[in-house]
């Protein structure tokens, strides 16, 4: 019943419309397979909203279905129904492509609290597009980087075969120096890891890399955990992030996965945002969470400087990111994504819950490789 | 590559084939008995992966489990077959599609609804978790070849039931004449509500086994069910022995051909563009496979003759 939370603030925001100055829209996925993403990027968006106390921003929630088609009708509707002065809160890569160019185009401020697509990085940038969590390539190259360090020469890699699992395996070699002992595409939604799994245990690697967000991920632990294939595994933290290490259990324990975030960077306003969103919801934030806090946070600072119809205010505002972050110091790079550390986290058990632990840096103040080809 | 590889391939097929075998039969019972095409399968099965990890959390027992996803997906499609399904089956097909795709939005909202958006935990026991080893040093998963057995004797259980059993005749007349086998005084409607219980559970009994190795979560009986589909077309739609082997071809070939198609290409190709060409092929082969089969028999392997 706690999931509600967001939607009845989202209502009494909307009913108090007559009020607001500042209409945001959140297109995010809340039902399907990828809802719990969409449900934590809105939980955290609305708790920072709620804290904030102020009663002059509307914030209109719709569901994108994780569907490309309806996420285009809904981003339609905000921008010329609703007149929303700022969008925000897909999750989805191809979605994005298919949203944001155009809500840009259209004078629309667009902050993006997950997908981080290549296309959006480099050439195809724009000045009203910034992205608060990441490049797409970032995590994955931080897990290349941490597998040098820890001394591996020989990685088997694999991802689904869809865009972002190519980016992701182009990231990790980015950064991986050793030789790779297999490279596997897999189908996109495969449940069934039985296959992969007697490859990589065939294959001689000295330890494995792999993508495979949500349900996927949690298919291929279980399994890769039950096969007595027992070498070390790195990923990127979409496949062990809060809302899925339960699911997992004791099959994840001792993996490392990178993040940019995690529940005990130590700073005050991390520390408030784990123990509020606790409060608030009755489970702990994830990865996506932390984006959704960040991202408003990130509005909200720049609304206390100017409006957004004073568009070029508004923009310098958020370019500068003068907001209290769950990550610490937050800086955007030129093209408008973070410039960050991003860690590397091991799998723990406290108490009856999985949780992650930092346990290094994997790579600090990292930007991304696109940057270069955004003409802004 | 190794031999060892190679069986291990083989078993992993098989072992796939097996679990698709769990949905098509039921998929191929309700088809071949009522002529009703039932999008909501897929449904069935994640019902019964959920019952079974509340079960396994709140009990602990994984035999209870199974129990209970056995149980409450029967119960679900006795449900299902009274309320909606019985005013479909004179329907148009589309109109069966339109209701029971109807169905699996009911099921999946009202699963998010009950369970939360995030995935369930259920393990495999621990008596059945880690490899052991077979004759030539093949290390492999203990639960996966209980998985194989299990559905085997499904298999031999179905078999026994309709080529045995005084229910097993009337399931096969209704298959041939419903008019008939109703004027002979057989209770159509109470033959139908248990073929479709009977079905679903099955179909709740796989959702579980697998929920063990995979993700339980909403959502996650479609994909499986679009392949049950294909079996059953492959197979003959109506015959339990054609989907037991087309279930095992559909899982050998998808199975295989992940891993053969890659390196096959190799060969003459470079090894990124292999893999990447590779793996799209592989996720064509069981459909390419379904066309052949249609073309040289249209309809299935052990399908009736038109």
């Amino acid at each position: 019943m706690k999931n509600l939370f967001g939607i009845t603030t989202a209502l009494a925001l909307t009913a108090a419309g007559a009020a607001a100055d500042t209409k945001i829209g959140m297109i995010t996925t809340l039902s399907g397979g990828g809802a719990g993403l969409g449900i934590d990027v809105r939980d955290g968006f609305m708790l920072a909203i709620a804290q904030s106390g102020r009663d002059d921003i509307e914030v209109v929630i719709e569901d994108d279905q994780r569907k490309p088609d309806i996420a285009v009708q809904l981003s339609d509707k905000m921008i010329q129904s609703e007149k929303v002065d700022i969008m925000t809160g897909i999750i989805w890569s191809n979605l994005a492509m298919a949203v944001v160019p155009s809500a840009v185009n259209q004078d629309v401020f667009y902050l993006s609290p997950n997908a981080g697509p290549s296309a959006l990085a480099g050439a195809g940038c724009h000045e009203n597009y910034f992205n608060v969590a990441w490049q797409n390539d970032n995590l994955h190259e931080a897990a290349g980087a941490y597998a040098n360090g820890a001394g591996y020469s020989n990685s088997f890699i694999l991802a689904p075969n869809y865009p972002a699992g190519k980016d992701a395996l182009t990231g990790y070699k980015r950064f991986f120096e050793g030789e790779l002992a297999g490279e596997l595409y897999t189908e996109l939604g495969q449940t069934d890891y039985a296959a992969e799994i007697a490859q990589i245990r065939a294959s001689g690697a000295d330890s494995v890399f792999f993508f495979l967000p949500g349900g996927m991920g949690i298919s291929f632990l279980k399994q890769y955990s039950d096969s007595g294939v027992d070498l070390p595994v790195v990923g990127p933290a979409f496949s062990f992030d809060q809302g899925i290490l339960q699911a997992v259990g004791a099959a994840a324990l001792g993996v490392v996965n990178t993040s940019q975030w995690s529940k005990d960077i130590e700073n005050a306003t991390n520390a408030a945002f784990v123990e509020s969103f606790q409060t608030e919801y009755g489970r702990l934030p994830s990865l996506y969470a932390s984006q959704g806090f960040d991202t408003a946070n990130l509005i909200l600072s720049a609304l206390n400087i100017a409006n957004p119809d004073d568009a070029d205010t508004f923009r310098e505002a958020l370019r500068a990111a003068n907001f209290d972050s769950t990550r610490g110091d937050f800086m955007f790079g030129p093209n408008h994504h973070p410039v960050q550390t991003i860690y590397a986290r091991e799998v723990v058990q406290e108490g009856e819950i999985f949780t992650n632990k930092i346990l290094g840096t994997a790579l600090e103040n990292h930007a991304d490789a696109y940057a270069g080809d955004c003409k802004m | 590559m190794s031999a060892i590889l190679v069986i291990e391939q083989i078993l992993n097929g098989l072992q796939f084939g097996i679990m698709l075998f769990l949905m098509a039969a039921g998929l191929t019972l309700i088809f071949g008995v009522m002529g009703l095409i039932n999008l909501a399968h897929g449904s069935l099965y994640m019902v019964g992966a959920f019952a079974a990890a509340s079960v396994a959390g709140a009990t602990g027992s994984f035999l209870l489990a199974l129990v209970a996803a056995f149980t409450v997906a029967a119960f679900a499609g006795a449900i299902v077959e009274i309320v909606v399904i019985r005013r479909l089956y004179r329907a148009a097909h589309l109109d069966q599609v339109l209701a029971t795709f109807a169905l699996i939005l009911i099921f999946s909202e009202g699963t998010r609804w009950v369970f939360g958006s995030f995935p369930l935990f259920l393990d495999v026991p621990s008596y059945l978790s880690g490899p052991v080893t077979l004759p030539g040093g093949i290390e492999y998963p203990l639960y996966r070849l209980t998985l194989i057995g299990v559905g085997l004797l499904v298999a031999l259980g179905l078999w026994w039931l309709t080529a045995r059993t005084r229910i097993g005749i009337q399931i096969r007349a209704g298959e041939n004449d419903r008019e008939m086998i109703a004027a002979l005084g057989v209770d159509i409607s109470k033959l139908y509500t248990l073929v479709f219980a009977l079905g679903a559970a099955l179909a709740g009994l796989a959702g579980a086994l697998v929920g063990a190795i995979q993700s339980v979560q909403v959502g996650m009986g479609e994909p499986v069910l679009i392949l049950a589909f294909v079996v059953i077309v492959i197979g003959g739609i109506g015959s339990i022995k054609g989907a037991l082997i087309g279930a095992i071809l559909v899982g050998l070939t998808d199975t295989l051909g992940g891993i053969f198609l890659p390196e096959f290409l190799k060969l003459f190709m470079e090894s990124g563009a292999a893999t990447q060409t590779g793996s799209a092929l592989a996720s064509m082969a069981v459909y390419i496979l379904m066309s052949v089969v249609l073309i040289w028999r249209p309809t299935g392997l052990f399908g009736a003759r038109p």
